[in-house]
């Protein structure tokens, strides 16, 4: 038995055909659509290095099973950047040296899009750090993480106020 | 600070990039996911395997179900110990001592849980996790020997990797009687497992005898060799590609088990096999740090002055093989004492062999002896960081050698004025906050040793201005790809924005071990001597070529920077690269040089990057829930290449030290060796929240003895004095000791 | 983790019909579900996909003031949901204290009540344990227990619950509506999840084939709004499962206690509602006390199931401290770290503290 089921992903769909029910979206994207960026860490929903955007949410894309999201619109580290200009949070993510082995960073990078899109935390640093301790840095480079995500949030509501 | 180095042709100066807090070079490819890890490539053909592992920590496999696991739709191959083709290297052969005995199917024992006992190669990924299960593995079991009371205890014939396991100086029992306060302290510390983000990952395939290979290794010409010995076959056949790697710490510095099964799989089925480790299985066959129990016998006399440090540490290590870590060394070189008595022990138990983890025994023998120090200062009467300058080292305590430069005096003085020391009161339990929780002070000091290894490199400068660095140097996190091009851009005297660096690929020279936190000493000394031979060539060309306003300038008298070269007495006298080039019809000059320690000055001097760490803790005063609410270090490591990327490495490893004190813990079924908290919910390490305030503050150090570019390293040192720091904290705001790492609540609770 | 037949069923009856037959299980967020699968501790034959089922995620407020919260709806949609937080502040802290973000964002209300214990003998396929197969045994017994029950245990299990919703849930009276093959039903959250018996462990009310459509607050729970929280003890600031946790939930008028409301995670088998703690708070003054005789009596008959005794005095002073922030009163922002030891009382607590 073939399954099928659709998604778009980063904009572009996609049709996808499996054996069966058990691929996650994570390894739908990495060895299917060859969309690597987004890392598997744990598998298990502990490090969120497989953070991706479901229809505008922030999920781990290793307890979601492809078949249940079937129609979805997914983002992925792959498609944040536009027209080939950083997203804001990769730019302060850069700044503000907010990675090492960069291992974990699609996942952060994807969480703080989802977190900033949430609108609770804000500029608050203890709300940042908190909403963002879904994702596991073992390089510990959390101080700048939370830099980083301040400062994106800011330059987002720059930009909003300024396209306003 | 020198500007000008002695190096041989004296042409090139270290600090137009070297020193400058640049952002990291593959910022751009990290922060869009299109960094190439291991496991990212998918080359055409490409099968997955899984290896099976075993549920028992001793014994042997009596029976695995192939046929259920063949018959799962997708399997392509099972291989177990009856099918497995030979290999040219026995894996319990240590060639080498950087080789450790791993599991690769030789036969039906079983040594460890989480061993590997079978591979299963399938279509799919999920065919291939399946059909592992599917083997279904029955066992003769013999009862597993896991903890420090179960295990045979003996003496290693060394430590670490080949350290002295002994080391007596003066006379212990003249020091215990000099001394006016005792205070003996036993200290535990469990089994650390790296866990890396980045799961151990490979992808092997071969063409014909030729094999490439995709893996994370932090020892690229070590690890080609030895895969090469494993599989019979000339060491230029194998291509490994590392260009990042998903985090190391030390776990991917050895050749391990799994990566052999992976490369056989390959063989076996003609096709690409890609193998990556599930998280659960990061708990076996690729190291750990290994547990230790520690006794520190302090002696102070009545000026505060120690008179005597008695450290003895036991390690665990596996059945089959031995990796102790040297904890009782870090009492070696800190602090000033008549009498230094260090000892080891070790215990086999039945895990996996442990390996160099962050700091190894550095991190582990810190802990307990700034603990002990605490405790020593509080018996002393007196404040815990006067105490520890009181007994300040001047020269090296073990060996009597000086320092070849030794800023630690200015470290206590910064890091104490950034994190507001003074006015800290004595006793514990003294503070809390408006919120009420008790609030504690605690103070450790920082060191790590400054290794060198040998690297080569090789520089090029082009007809057109730019440059090109090789070196098999290993982008792990510690910003390699950034910091090696500054220097590598320095060498040549070019803007680092002209400058191609090439590394992480066995196909380039040698570039040593990215360890030891000497990989930017090491393979930074080799790419500077690169560069500055090839600018030695291009002086030779201008110099003695009439046309040139160099001409006749000398060898010694020419100064290369900004991509010209310049008359040293003379600097308005200079010419372009370009235009020498052109001139003497070459499309590039070419250099070569080498890394590594002058011999002399290591026989002359000790050497040492130092710090300290200071922590405030917030204590829940009945639930004794514990928050490290501000960490701060101050930390002198010789020449800084970069400054952002080295506090990023000091505070990433001050919230390691963080995760030691109050996280990290293997924990393993002592009936069945099991472990049973292989996962992120289980093994704890920091999150975010848990890390408030980390600050890192550099001190300015100038050594010209370390190596010729005055390189200490960063990479492990915060991990030392933060751990005690911590604890000592959490005394100062409970006035509660704790000896058993990580602190648990139920510990503080009174 | 095996093959399995996938289903999407497109109402509660075929859902239901679909998970009648066989070895088949809910996939709602999957958080729980596909975790317990990867670690091979968990092997339905079927998948019923009931994440598309219409009309279940929706939270109605009812003109009488019951809440009633479609099983489907995520738990981080109910916990950001204005007019709920108002109405359940300690439901809403105890949704963020739990998991992460990223989980919240797929877990749902009904997956949650579903949510199987973390004892890492039941994780473990190769350990005996009767909750994967009734009278295997239980490993857990003289293994690694910090974090097992103090209440309500048997030789046969000695597993915890791991849910933080559940908690002021089962202080508030929620209650679980069902459907069946045989119908729709309602059951009391407090009856819902059970404890093991001497040689079983059958975990919750659930017979083959039904499945929780929705989970319902009474009108009375919003009453205690003012002084209701969450309480979560753990090793890690976040992202981690609970020593021990407590609910509290007061109703205060003149300086008296008119009603309490209390409830402990991580001690059992099932958010442990503790009725005498609650008996004895009614028409005392909230001073601590009061709250600790109260904590004494939750505990009552509390002992080590292994190596964890101190749990059963961490839990009498987390219940204490909880009762201690719910007099103080419901802080009027959520705070930045949700449930934490470290999260800043209410604006009533005396000098900012309500430490000892």
């Amino acid at each position: 038995m073939t399954l099928s089921l659709s998604l778009t992903v980063n904009g572009d769909r996609h049709e996808v055909h499996l054996e069966d029910a058990r691929p996650t979206l994570l390894d739908v994207l990495r060895e299917r659509l060859g969309l690597v960026g987004t890392k598997k860490g744990c598998d298990r929903g502990q490090c969120g290095a497989c953070t991706v955007l479901v229809d505008g949410r922030r999920i781990n894309s290793c307890l979601t099973l492809a078949m249940s999201v079937d129609g979805a619109e997914i983002t992925t580290i792959e498609g944040v950047a536009r027209n080939g200009a950083m997203h804001p949070v990769q730019a302060a993510f850069i700044d503000n040296d907010a990675f090492q082995c960069g291992y974990c960073t699609p996942g952060q990078i994807m969480s703080a899009i989802g977190l900033i899109a949430e609108g609770e935390a804000g500029g608050d640093p203890e709300r940042i750090r908190e909403g963002m301790s879904g994702n596991l840095c073992r390089c510990a480079a959390y101080p700048g993480i939370t830099e980083a995500v301040r400062d994106a949030t800011e330059r987002l509501s720059q930009n909003q106020r300024k396209s306003a | 600070m020198a500007e000008t180095l002695e190096f041989p042709t004296g042409h090139v100066r270290l600090g137009s990039n070297a020193g400058q807090p640049l952002t990291r070079r593959d910022g751009m490819l990290k922060v869009t996911g299109a960094a190439t890890y291991a496991a990212d490539n998918r080359p055409a053909g490409l099968l997955h395997a899984v290896y099976a592992v075993s549920a028992i920590a001793r014994g042997r496999v009596t029976f695995l179900d192939v046929a259920a696991a063949k018959a799962h739709p997708g399997v392509v191959e099972v291989i177990t110990p009856a099918n497995r083709p030979p290999l040219a290297r026995n894996p319990d052969e240590k060639a080498h001592g950087f080789s450790w005995r791993i599991e690769a199917l030789q036969n039906d024992g079983v040594r460890y849980a989480g061993q590997p006992i079978a591979v299963v190669v399938a279509e799919t990924l999920e065919a291939a996790n399946e059909g592992a299960r599917l083997l279904a593995p029955r066992y003769e079991v013999e009862p597993a020997r896991i903890g420090h009371d179960r295990g045979e205890v003996f003496d290693p014939p060394v430590v670490g990797v080949g350290a002295e396991p002994n080391l007596t100086k003066g006379d212990a029992e003249v020091g215990h009687r000099a001394a006016a306060h005792h205070v003996d302290v036993d200290i535990e510390t469990p089994l650390h497992y790296h866990n890396a983000l980045e799961p151990h990952a490979i992808v092997a395939e071969w063409h014909g005898d030729r094999l490439t290979l995709d893996v994370p290794n932090q020892a690229i010409a070590i690890a080609r060799s030895d895969f090469a010995g494993f599989f019979g076959v000339p060491a230029e056949n194998v291509e490994l590609r590392s260009p990042f790697i998903g985090g190391g710490f030390g776990s991917k510095a050895i050749l391990n088990g799994p990566q052999v099964l992976c490369i056989l799989a390959a063989r076996m089925t003609n096709r690409p096999v890609k193998l990556v480790l599930r998280r659960d299985q990061m708990f076996g066959p690729v190291g750990h740090r290994g547990g230790t129990r520690q006794r520190l016998s302090l002696g102070v006399d009545e000026g505060g002055h120690l008179t005597v440090i008695e450290h003895h540490a036991q390690s665990t290590t596996s059945s089959f093989d031995d990796f102790l870590e040297p904890a009782a060394n870090a009492s070696h070189n800190l602090y000033a004492s008549p009498a230094i008595l260090t000892r080891h022990t070790g215990v086999r138990i039945d895990t996996g062999t442990p390996g160099p983890m962050r700091a190894p025994g550095e991190a582990s023998g810190s802990a307990a002896l700034e603990c002990a120090m605490d405790e020593a200062a509080e018996a002393a009467g007196l404040d815990p960081l006067e105490f520890r300058m009181r007994n300040y080292a001047e020269t090296d305590p073990a060996t009597g050698r000086p320092f070849s430069s030794k800023a630690l005096r200015q470290c206590y003085a910064e890091g104490a004025k950034q994190f507001g020391w003074a006015g800290r009161p004595l006793a514990p339990r003294q503070m809390r906050d408006e919120a009420g929780h008790l609030v504690g002070w605690g103070v450790g000091s920082s060191l790590f040793p400054n290794p060198m290894f040998q690297a080569e490199a090789r520089a090029v400068l082009r007809a057109d201005g730019t440059g090109l660095v090789e070196i098999s140097a290993v982008e792990m996190g510690q910003g390699a790809l950034t910091a090696l091009a500054q220097i590598a851009a320095d060498g040549l005297g070019i803007d680092v924005d002209k400058l191609e660096f090439r590394a992480g690929s066995s196909e380039l020279p040698d570039g040593g071990i990215a360890g030891g936190s000497g990989h930017t000493a090491t393979a930074g000394n080799a790419i500077f001597a690169a560069g500055s031979d090839a600018m030695g060539r291009l002086a030779d060309i201008a110099t003695q070529d009439p046309a040139s306003p160099l001409f006749g300038a000398g060898n010694a008298g020419v100064v290369a920077r900004g991509g010209r070269l310049h008359r040293a007495d003379d600097e308005s006298r200079s010419e372009p690269y370009t235009a020498i080039l052109d001139r003497a019809g070459l499309d590039h000059v070419e250099g070569h040089g080498s890394g590594a320690r002058n011999p002399a000055d290591a026989e002359d001097y000790a050497m040492f990057s130092h710090g300290v760490v200071f922590a405030e803790v917030k204590v829940d005063p009945e639930l004794y829930q514990v928050r490290v609410s501000r960490l701060v270090g101050a930390f002198a490591a010789g020449r800084i290449i970069n400054p952002r990327l080295a506090k990023s490495q000091l505070t990433g490893g001050m919230i390691w030290g963080l995760g030691f004190a109050l996280h990290e813990e293997g924990v393993h079924d002592p009936r069945t060796g099991r472990p049973m908290n292989a996962d992120f919910a289980g093994y704890h390490v920091p999150v975010n929240a848990d890390a408030p305030s980390v600050e890192a503050f550099l001190v300015e150090e100038d050594d010209r003895h370390v190596n010729a570019l005055g390189i200490k390293g960063v990479g492990e040192i915060g991990i030392t004095g933060s751990v005690g720091a911590i604890a000592n904290a959490v005394w100062h705001a409970t006035g509660v000791r704790v000896h058993r790492f990580p602190i648990h609540i139920e510990a503080l609770l009174r | 983790m095996n093959v399995f037949d996938y289903v999407r069923p497109a109402s509660v009856a075929e859902a239901v019909a679909a998970a009648s037959e066989g070895d088949a299980a809910f996939l709602a967020g999957g958080t729980n579900l596909l975790d317990l699968m990867k670690a091979g501790a968990s092997h339905p034959a079927r998948l019923v996909d009931i994440t598309r089922l219409p009309g279940l995620d929706d939270i109605e407020f009812a003109a009488d003031g019951t809440i009633r919260i479609g099983a489907l709806v995520k738990n981080s949609d109910l916990a950001r949901d204005a007019a709920f937080l108002a109405a359940a502040p300690a439901v809403a802290e105890a949704l963020l204290a739990g998991a992460s973000p990223q989980l919240r964002n797929a877990a749902t209300i009904g997956g949650n009540l579903m949510q199987r214990t973390r004892c890492a003998y039941f994780y473990d396929p190769h350990s005996a344990c009767n909750r994967r197969e009734a009278g295997a045994g239980c490993d857990a017994r003289g293994g690694d227990t910090r974090n097992h029950a103090v209440l309500g245990w048997t030789d046969a299990c000695i597993a915890t619950h791991p849910s933080d919703l559940c908690v002021p849930l089962v202080a508030l009276d929620a209650v679980v509506e069902i459907a069946g093959p045989g119908g729709t039903r309602e059951v009391a959250l407090e009856v819902f999840h059970a404890l093991p018996g001497e040689t079983s462990a059958a975990e919750t009310a659930l017979l083959p084939g039904e499945l929780i459509t929705a989970v319902r607050l009474p009108a009375e729970a919003a009453t205690f709004a003012p002084n209701a929280r969450y309480l979560k003890l753990r090793e890690r600031t976040s992202y981690a499962f609970a020593l021990v946790s407590a609910a509290a939930a007061l109703r205060i008028e003149d300086g008296r206690i008119l009603e309490a409301r209390l409830a402990l995670g991580g001690v059992a088998a099932k958010p442990w509602r503790a009725r005498d703690a609650e008996r004895l708070l009614a028409g005392a003054a909230p001073t601590p006390e009061a709250f600790r005789r109260a904590a004494d009596a939750a505990l009552d008959g509390a002992h080590p199931s292994g190596d964890n005794a101190e749990k059963i005095e961490l839990a009498a002073r987390v219940a204490a401290r909880a009762l201690a922030l719910a007099a103080a009163g419901t802080p009027e922002r959520m705070p930045a770290l949700p449930g934490s030891v470290f999260a800043p009382a209410g604006v009533n607590a005396n000098g900012g503290s309500v430490h000892g």
